[in-house]
């Protein structure tokens, strides 16, 4: 269906609204990433068959993830005039029980996760009730979404659609209220006046350094040079975030319709995103939606027969840390090897191929349509005085609650910790949250009432980056995370300037002393030293902030750093060189289970009787820790 | 496999002859082969005009690239911060000890594994994680590590 007319765009909204809520009961299989890992296509492949089978009067489709990555796979059913409902860990087996109820026409009690009663799309009309009347029996007392934990503080925008839309359909997105925004920019608004509102609303870039969206687009609008260039960051290289991912197997529309309206506001006909060609399904899904857009011909020549054209092209990245950084992505995009230039010349007047581009993260661009939708000043209402809007994080690590999380900017670190992520697991203690990636750092508990924003963080020593937030325990070395990271970066380094190359690499040794139990007091002042010297001497940022997890350990756990030091000892009992296993004689009723795991045959004994480990032969690999169901494997 | 002119063809014909695709040409010379043949290398160059040079610093810079060939089953072993401090490096090490990989990483003898680390397969949630060829493998312990090998090694 071509799309040119503010009537065409109401004719697709009417056909998405049938689709999305039809008439007939429709089965929505979660099916991003974190669902298809935990099995979510036999689920959909089995309500398929049955649904065929038994010419069954409704509809089954994919949707992408809502957040919930703990209880994958996630099965909604959407029946006319009910709450929509949600089940959680929906395996094959289960999915079949669901599926004699449901196709009963009953609805199933076990394996429920949550009722949704008013589904709000944001940009569209506002809040829609799903139900009349009032609930009765099992469905009244179900709890609701906002009465879990996880959900309570929750505000989905930039999620706005990701687990209610097909993402390879574009009525879909067009009936929530998609493609709108677009036509009011083209129709209504001057470019300036675009760029003005994004200014106002305080839109800071969610994929490293927040800086302003609108300063950067004004910028390029004003930089001389033809073509411009609008492109997206969807590299996503830090190692424990995956938003954006989600975001573009949930809802790629939502990102290209940020960059067409980015792209009008800066004067741009041509737009790239830049992807990790680790993520096949996001690759695909943005595939199909630029395929399809294009059909509809909100992408191409003439958009909305307002003579603004613009269309976008894919890239591929190859697997480089550094090729998030601007310049190397640009450099990549090019074909060459992914080195930073310095940046004395911005990107936005000289970038891709010397030509003004403007680079802007996932997350930044699915932003935008709500601003234009719903007006600066309400985007402005949302967040704390310097950090405005939401921020998706994916909280994960030690933590109960593992998935994507989006609240407003300035909720504190305790409430994301115990309440959305319902703690860490018992038996253990909430010690930091690293949060920042490669280039964050680690932030204690004594400051867990700090609120989480882009200030905020960067005053504590840690950054928000793409919104990795890993959750550790005590049974996290800090050393071990330090090491971790410099680990990460140095293989990461292009090695095109000497104090990212040789200075992370000395700081690297500095580290592996301790843990190793062989540094001296003088080490940890000359790895506080150098950390500043690479800090300070590093062309781009990802020298200029890989110290950054040594400086913030080094400033919050400082006794944890001389624990090795002074007493060659890893509290966390990590390090492997400063710990020995043994087996606790009182504890061990000689199950067996330890002896059957050693690879090294260290640990011998009779059945029933308590064992005995040779610390001889022991390589401290851990693997009787993690089978001794008595707590009877001790590791100091 | 080998390198046939056929096979090479179907991939450079989807390319103008243009330095700007060589990234994208080499991922499919890299999904076709699982590694960068070096007479692929040089038809690629050839075709795309540019040095052959820039066409190995490209592939040695980006880690998609492998530069010899690969096992039956490649199993990547996710060691990105969330699976790091929920144990990935022992359940890594478990691997590598099953395999007999006297290096970091690599292929065994029999040419039935490749092991390899990743940093950060998306699955964060379900940490810690291995990909073995396209399934993914969460919440992985020593031992699930070493059944698991046991049912691939069937395969
Ligand atoms: C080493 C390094 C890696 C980066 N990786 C990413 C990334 O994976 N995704 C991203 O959006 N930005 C990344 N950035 C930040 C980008 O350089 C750039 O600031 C950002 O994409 C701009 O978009 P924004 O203003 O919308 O955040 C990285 C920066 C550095 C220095
Ligand atoms: S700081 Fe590091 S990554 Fe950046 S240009 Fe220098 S060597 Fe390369
Ligand atoms: S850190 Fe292992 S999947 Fe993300």
């Amino acid at each position: 269906m071509q799309i040119k007319t503010l009537e065409d765009m109401q004719t697709a909204k009417k056909l998405g609204l049938a689709q999305l809520y039809p008439d007939k009961p429709k089965i929505l299989v979660g099916m991003a990433t974190c669902g298809l890992a935990a099995g979510a296509q036999k689920v959909f492949d089995l309500f398929q068959r049955k649904a065929q089978h038994e010419h069954w009067d409704g509809v089954v489709e994919k949707t992408g993830c809502i957040g919930f990555c703990y209880k994958e796979p996630l099965v909604d059913f959407i029946l006319p005039d009910k709450p929509r409902l949600t089940y959680e860990q929906v395996t094959p087996d289960v999915a079949e029980e669901l599926w004699s109820e449901i196709s009963a026409g009953k609805i199933p009690e076990k394996h429920f996760l949550a009722r949704l009663d008013i589904d709000d799309p944001i940009l569209d009309g506002g809040p829609r009730k799903l139900y009349k009347g009032k609930l009765k029996g099992f469905l009244a007392k179900a709890p609701r979404y906002e009465d879990l934990d996880f959900f309570k503080l929750q505000r989905h925008l930039a999620m706005r659609n990701c687990g209610f839309v097909d993402p390879d359909n574009i009525l879909h997105y067009i009936a929530r209220g998609g493609y709108f925004a677009l036509y009011k920019a083209l129709t209504e608004m001057a470019p300036e006046e675009v760029i003005e509102a994004v200014t106002v609303a305080g839109l800071r870039g969610r994929g490293g350094g927040g800086f302003p969206t609108g300063v950067k687009w004004a910028s390029c609008r004003k930089a001389q040079g033809w073509p411009k260039y609008v492109l997206c960051n969807a590299d996503e290289g830090d190692p424990g975030a995956y938003m954006d991912r989600s975001l573009i197997e949930g809802d790629p529309h939502a990102i290209l319709e940020g960059m067409l309206i980015g792209a009008y506001a800066i004067g741009s006909s041509e737009g790239y995103v830049y992807v990790r060609a680790e993520y096949p399904l996001a690759v695909k899904t943005l595939q199909r939606s630029i395929l399809a857009a294009r059909e509809a011909g909100l992408l191409g020549e003439n958009i909305f027969g307002t003579g603004f054209s613009f269309d976008i092209k894919l890239n591929l990245g190859g697997g480089a840390f550094v090729c998030g950084e601007s310049t190397a992505l640009m450099a990549s995009i090019e074909g060459k090897p992914g080195e930073p230039r310095a940046k004395y010349v911005h990107t936005v007047d000289k970038g891709l191929w010397n030509r003004p581009s403007n680079l802007n993260n996932v997350e930044t661009w699915a932003n935008v349509p709500l601003i234009i939708a719903k007006g600066a000043d309400w985007y402005r209402d949302i967040g704390t005085e310097g950090s405005k809007g939401t921020k998706i994080f994916s909280l994960v690590g030690q933590v109960k609650n593992v998935g994507l999380v989006e609240v407003p900017m300035g909720i504190s670190i305790k409430d994301m910790v115990n309440l959305i992520g319902g703690g860490v697991p018992e038996t253990k203690e909430f010690k930091a949250i690293q949060i920042g990636g490669p280039s964050g750092g680690c932030i204690p508990r004594e400051l867990w009432d700090l609120p989480i924003d882009f200030d905020s963080l960067w005053d504590a020593g840690a950054i928000m980056g793409s919104g990795g937030m890993i959750v550790m325990d005590d049974s996290t070395c800090m050393v071990d995370v330090a090491k971790f990271f410099l680990d990460f970066l140095i293989d990461e380094s292009c090695g095109k300037c000497i104090p990212c190359r040789l200075g992370l690499k000395r700081m690297r040794e500095i580290l592996e002393e301790f843990s190793t139990g062989k540094g001296t007091v003088a080490d940890l002042d000359e790895l506080q030293s150098l950390a500043e010297a690479v800090k300070d001497g590093s062309l781009c940022a990802l020298g200029g902030s890989a110290p950054n997890p040594v400086l913030s350990t080094l400033r919050y756990f400082r006794e944890e750093y001389e624990a090795h030091v002074l007493r060659r000892k890893c509290p966390a009992a990590v390090c492997k060189e400063l710990i020995t296993y043994s087996i606790n004689q009182e504890l061990c009723n000689g199950c067996t289970a330890c002896v059957q795991e050693c690879p090294q045959g260290a640990i011998t004994g009779e059945k029933k009787k308590p064992h005995q480990l040779n610390a001889a032969l022991c390589i401290k690999c851990g693997a009787c820790h993690e089978v001794c169901k008595f707590k009877a494997v001790e590791v100091f | 496999m080998s390198v046939t002119f056929k096979s090479l063809e179907t991939i450079l014909d989807q390319y103008p002859p243009n330095p700007e695709h060589l990234i994208s040409a080499l991922q499919d010379v890299q999904a076709k082969f699982s590694y960068i043949p070096k007479e692929a290398m040089t038809a690629v160059c050839d075709h795309l005009g540019v040095p052959v040079s820039r066409g190995w610093a490209v592939a040695t810079f980006y880690k998609a690239f492998s530069l010899e060939p690969k096992g039956e089953h490649e199993i990547s072993v996710c060691l990105g911060t969330a699976c790091h401090v929920r144990g990935a490096r022992n359940v890594y090490e478990k691997f590598r000890r099953d395999l007999a990989i006297p290096g970091e990483e690599g292929t065994t003898k029999d040419l039935k594994f490749t092991l390899r680390q990743v940093r950060c397969l998306g699955c964060c949630s379900m940490a810690p994680v291995a990909q073995i060829d396209e399934e993914v493998h969460g919440g992985l312990s020593q031992r699930k590590a070493g059944t698991l090998l046991k049912q691939f090694r069937k395969r």
